[in-house]
């Protein structure tokens, strides 16, 4: 049974399991599936500054914090009880596309080569970490929601403005994926 | 303390990212290179479970565990959504990670990834800071 749980899950075991958290969240305590609320309390706990926009109750939220920290946990603990004995399989087209980018380690989730504490000082963590991160964190709170508020939350309760903001994330990943992403690394080599 | 049933929700969940590739950087350039099925499976499977969980919690009107009743808001259309959407998207192809996966990337050993986090809520702060000028959802 380990041996089965320490392969890579296929995606429509993954898929029922991450659905089951709305149907979950809901049953426990009313609560709304919505992972980048919790970057929006934790300016509201640590650095409100004043502003409007981080002045509201955020203690009945402290809940969407507890879940954030179970996820950091149920992460270490995949990683350090569960992991996958074999490489990743990735396709060999996206491999063959990341090589010649300049990726080479593609053995584990992450490539070494990219996210490792030694890129932190240097204009390549500069843009993976600090740029990707700015983006991710200034983009799901101005689109009021990111994957699981958007686009699984969201389009679960049959919202328009999700299903819009779920291409406007696509479009996005796509145009940065397929046209910038080329060019960062042509940056950094 | 009634939060630590959403801290065992959580890591749960966060087990499911690790186990299920959710958190790779392989899986998202993947999905943006049209080069697999994986993330699309997993993100359909999910709206469709949701669906199906939201549809009978309303249909049946389902209380919570603790007998308090369900509630559900509307979302309001706004520019932030389109805007604020393609600026993600940009980031997540980036970072390989939406909000979520960044915790369990760093739980997971990727430890430089907290760099990343504490650039997303930098970023979720200016956001708030100009908010009254740009006008992102405002609840």
């Amino acid at each position: 049974m380990i041996e089965l749980i320490k392969q890579p899950w296929h995606w429509l075991a993954g898929g029922i399991m991450v659905g089951l958290t709305v149907p979950a969240l809901l049953l426990l305590g009313n609560k709304k599936f919505g992972i980048s609320s919790s970057l929006r309390d934790i300016c509201a706990m640590c650095v409100p500054a004043d502003i409007p926009f981080f002045k509201y109750e955020w203690k009945k939220k402290v809940w969407n914090l507890f879940f954030v920290a179970g996820i950091l946990i149920g992460g270490f603990i995949a990683n350090r009880f569960l992991q996958n004995p074999n490489y990743m399989v990735i396709a060999q087209k996206t491999q063959a596309i990341l090589f010649q980018y300049g990726v080479k380690d593609f053995t584990g989730l992450m490539p070494a080569d990219i996210f490792s504490w030694h890129n932190l000082l240097t204009l390549k963590g500069f843009i993976f970490f600090v740029i990707g991160g700015f983006l991710v964190g200034f983009g799901t709170r101005y689109a009021g929601g990111c994957t699981s508020g958007h686009s699984i939350m969201g389009l679960s309760n049959l919202q328009w403005p999700s299903l819009v903001a779920t291409m406007a994330f696509m479009a996005g990943g796509f145009i940065s994926a397929n046209f910038l992403l080329p060019v960062i690394f042509k940056l950094i080599q | 303390m009634k939060n630590i049933k959403y801290l065992v929700v959580g890591i749960f969940f966060g087990i499911v990212f690790v186990k299920a590739e959710i958190i790779s950087w392989f899986r998202i350039q993947e999905m943006f290179q049209l080069t697999s099925f994986h993330m699309y499976g997993v993100i359909g499977t999910a709206v469709v479970v949701g669906m199906i969980s939201v549809f009978l919690i309303k249909k049946f009107n389902i209380k919570t565990f603790s007998g308090e009743a369900i509630t559900f808001e509307d979302k309001k259309f706004n520019k932030g959504q389109i805007i604020g959407g393609l600026i993600f998207g940009v980031g997540w192809a980036i970072t390989g990670a939406c909000p979520g996966p960044l915790f369990a990337q760093i739980g997971s050993g990727f430890g430089v990834v907290i760099i990343t986090l504490l650039s997303a809520i930098a970023g979720t702060w200016v956001c708030g800071k100009v908010s009254h000028k740009i006008g992102p959802e405002n609840e």
